[in-house]
């Protein structure tokens, strides 16, 4: 990748707020999501899921559901005969069908095909599971106890040290300096610990799809997923055929956030349909969704910052105990290295801690391991601020990270946009508006990295001038309208002759999964690489057609044209005259790029609200919200407000309500949105975003990722604007009105 | 010859050192000769890592070129959500 591809240039089409092309769709119903394709002579297909929080599987009789009228397949683990020869496979894989041991209430431990989903669920309940009950843990600190009941034995990482339970997997430390020199020059010392609890993505789409295995050991599956290579990649090396047997589409998606990056029914769809010779549809209820896909990860935190007292951070300090379910996940490093990034610091030390308990293993929720970690660093700094009678944004400024500054993970800093944030934070009139009674304002500032990865575009130039645009990447915030906004762009001409189609597995090359807020970036060069490689073609034909050398002709407006006066008098050839001749020049025109776009660039937001408690009853209400973050160019800025908009609102429901509840036997208590709180629209204030351009160089347009950080920010904002509204300092999270009030009335 | 920043934990598994000097002019040697010269490194290296070069991550791209003054930082292997 050439590190400075940025050229500044007047936009035609990026920046507009073009009609989105799957507007009509949706709102009419016609957009087809997991559960809306179907097959002839289709099966049913559901899993039996345990209702141990951690059981040994002593045995599985499935003979009386197999002899069920309108049964054509059960499966177990015993199906699953090839062993991946990667341990994150192998992890997946005992994920969605339990081996030796289920691991968590609601763990996969069989599953049923049959002609209807009644007969199906009947079969469920005819398999005898013999199952020995073991001990359970939840919760992460009890976890990491030398006693505790362990999940799984000699899957400890070297990093470790003597001491800690096997659930510990992980351990990593990074920083800088000396961390007690610097404890040793402060004013002021505060020390905190914190707790965030285990939430859900809470996409409105429940994981479905339909999986059909052919006799000839060729599959096509539909599904419902951030990444239909990963997919591909994943169901093959767990069924053991070649990746180029199996043909992965991806149906439109109703939301991701993260929890749609792996696989929990298509293996099993695909064992289902190998074992019956049918095609099997399988959804999840909103009950398996919350049992057994993939929740963000619980924390236990401690914070030590020490600070002179004009304000200035001597020494930082963090410990990140983050449990990811049952299976390695690494979360606690990405809080170690995320908590203290935005902050320039001489003496830093932050310790990441990887544990497993009897949960369903954790999936990313936006950027996983940042917000958590933030919440537990920008709490204490605020909490500081406080002390030491100085503005929030103001002590920020004073100790945020630049360009050239060593970052809190070890490198340093390019150019970067925290301290843009921070001052429009501080100049925007949100900052300085008065607050009533019981009313609080807090704010908060976050980081995370930003991703690219392999990434595969294709243009065709069709016949009549119009032009067919091909990604790998499900559509999940607005890609579709994003690529053909670059690539009309690029070719001169409107976004109306454009389309833009999610492309199977089997028609482009291997993609990366839609996450890492990559796709902007990613697959947005490698539109406007390969609609330059279209120009490219077109431009030698315009040049064979007039008789010169390609080198002296231009692309300007959608069309070819002499490149100077020298090179002959022609009128321009645009872009549909091309075309409309291409079979008369040398055949059909298309562009390609394709690429491992790596060096995208980092990201920072600050956020702030207003909060009002009510003192009787703990609850609490957003007032005010807003968002600054630094998109390097927005595409379409309605879509790079909605993930401004989307991450804060999430942020809110993590801070204030939502969270996984368990009973003392290790089963999960809220399965469901009546007992699982996210926010609705009339919880809501309307959430400003104010959008920043600072160009990204790696990027032709300067674009810089916008899908993560916006969830950073939110739990320590929320916490700060309830702590100062409440006249408590809140450690825990959610901050739900029982937790509220039992502070507040202990504050007395 | 390159010098290579480890976090901090991976440092009890090259003697306390955490900044190592390696020849490489590219990340595919400079993984292949770290392998080879820190074979205890050689477990986390195989689960994956990712690599700052002056400032921007890298995961895979073996010919992404490292000169001796560039920075360069092992670090996690990095995912998103």
């Amino acid at each position: 990748m050439a590190k400075d591809e940025f050229q500044s240039r007047e936009f035609k089409v990026v920046g507009t707020r073009v009609p989105r092309p799957d507007g009509l769709d949706k709102v009419t119903g016609r957009a087809r999501y997991g559960a809306d394709m179907s097959a002839p002579g289709m099966l049913f297909g559901y899993c039996l899921r345990s209702p141990h929080a951690h059981a040994r599987i002593r045995s599985i009789d499935t003979s009386q559901a197999e002899a069920m009228s309108g049964v054509k397949a059960v499966v177990t683990r015993a199906d699953f005969i090839h062993t991946p020869e990667d341990e994150g496979t192998r992890d997946i894989l005992d994920n969605v069908m339990a081996g030796e041991k289920a691991l968590y209430d609601g763990h996969t431990v069989a599953a049923v095909a049959a002609t209807s989903r009644s007969v199906a669920l009947a079969a469920l309940k005819a398999i005898k599971v013999d199952y020995e009950v073991l001990p359970h843990v939840i919760d992460v600190d009890e976890a990491m106890k030398e006693g505790a009941p362990v999940l799984h034995e000699g899957r400890q990482q070297e990093s470790v040290p003597k001491g800690y339970s096997q659930n510990v997997l992980a351990r990593s430390q990074y920083g800088h300096g000396d961390i007690a020199a610097g404890f040793a020059k402060a004013d002021l010392i505060v020390e905190r610990s914190f707790t965030t609890a285990a939430t859900h993505q809470g996409y409105i789409e429940p994981h479905a799809c339909l999986a059909t295995m052919g006799n000839d050991g060729q599959g096509d599956l539909w599904c419902c997923t951030q990444g239909h290579y990963m997919v591909r990649n994943t169901c093959s090396a767990i069924l053991g055929m070649e990746a180029g047997r199996l043909k992965v589409t991806a149906s439109e998606i109703g939301g991701g956030f993260g929890g749609k990056t792996t696989v929990f029914l298509e293996p099993v769809a695909l064992m289902l349909s190998k074992k019956s010779g049918k095609p099997v549809k399988m959804t999840m209820a909103r009950e398996e969704v919350m049992r057994a896909s993939g929740p963000t990860a619980s924390t236990s935190i401690d914070i030590k910052i020490g600070m002179t007292k004009d304000g200035k951070i001597t020494a930082a300090q963090g410990d990140f105990r983050y449990q990811s379910g049952c299976f390695y996940a690494m979360n606690g490093a990405l809080g170690a290295m995320c908590g203290f990034a935005p902050y320039d610091l001489d003496n830093v030390e932050t310790v990441g801690w990887e544990v497993v308990t009897n949960r369903p293993k954790a999936a990313a929720y936006r950027a996983p391991g940042a917000p958590m970690a933030a919440f537990a660093v920008e709490s204490v700094i605020d909490e500081m601020a406080k002390e030491l009678g100085l503005d929030p944004i103001d002590l920020r400024l004073l100790n945020a990270a630049d360009e050239g500054t060593k970052s809190a993970y070890g490198p340093t800093y390019p150019a970067i946009g925290l301290k843009a944030t921070l001052e429009a934070a501080k100049a925007h009139p949100h900052w300085s508006a008065p607050l009533g009674e019981n009313q609080g304002r807090g704010m908060g500032c976050g980081f995370w990295f930003n991703f690219g990865g392999d990434t595969c575009v294709s243009l065709m130039i069709n016949p009549d001038g119009t032009v067919s645009l091909s990604e790998g990447n499900p559509d999940i915030g607005g890609s579709r309208a994003s690529m053909s906004m670059m690539a009309a762009e690029e070719l001169g001409i409107p976004y109306e002759q454009v389309r833009c189609v999610i492309a199977d597995t089997a028609t482009l090359g291997q993609n990366e999964v839609t996450d890492g807020s990559r796709v902007t970036f990613a697959v947005g060069l490698a539109t406007i690489k390969a609609a330059r490689h279209a120009i490219k073609i077109m431009k030698e034909r315009a040049a064979a057609t007039w008789g010169i050398e390609p080198e002296a002709v231009e692309w300007v407006d959608g069309a070819a044209q002499p490149a100077g006066p020298n090179a002959g008098k022609f009128p321009p050839m645009t872009l549909k005259e091309i075309a409309e001749t291409a079979s008369n020049t040398g055949g059909p025109i298309a562009g390609h790029f394709e690429v491992n776009a790596e060096g995208a660039g980092v990201s920072f937001g600050t956020h702030i609200a207003d909060t009002e408690v009510d003192p009787e009853t703990g609850a609490v209400k957003v007032l005010r919200y807003t968002v600054f973050q630094d998109a390097g160019k927005a595409v379409h800025p309605d879509y790079v407000e909605g993930q401004l908009q989307g991450g804060a609102v999430q942020g809110i429901g993590w801070a204030l309500n939502e969270e996984y509840i368990y009973g003392e036997d290790g089963t999960l208590q809220n399965a469901g949105y009546l007992d699982y709180r996210i926010p609705v629209a009339s919880d809501l204030p309307m959430i400003d975003p104010v959008i920043l351009e600072i160009p990204n160089p790696g990027h032709p347009y300067g674009v810089r990722g916008v899908g993560e950080t916006g969830i950073v920010p939110p739990l320590a904002t929320l916490a700060n604007a309830v702590s100062r509204a409440a006249g408590v300092r809140m450690t825990s999270l959610p901050m739900s009105p029982p937790k509220l009030l039992a502070a507040i009335k202990a504050q007395g | 010859m390159v010098t290579v920043t480890l976090w901090g934990s991976l440092a009890d598994l090259t003697g306390g050192t955490r900044d190592l000097q390696v020849k490489a002019t590219n990340l595919r040697e400079l993984l292949t000769t770290l392998a080879q010269d820190y074979p205890a490194l050689r477990p986390q290296l195989d689960r994956g890592v990712s690599v700052s070069i002056d400032g921007k991550i890298y995961n895979d791209s073996w010919f992404q070129p490292i000169t001796e003054t560039s920075e360069v930082v092992l670090l996690n292997r990095l995912e998103g959500g």
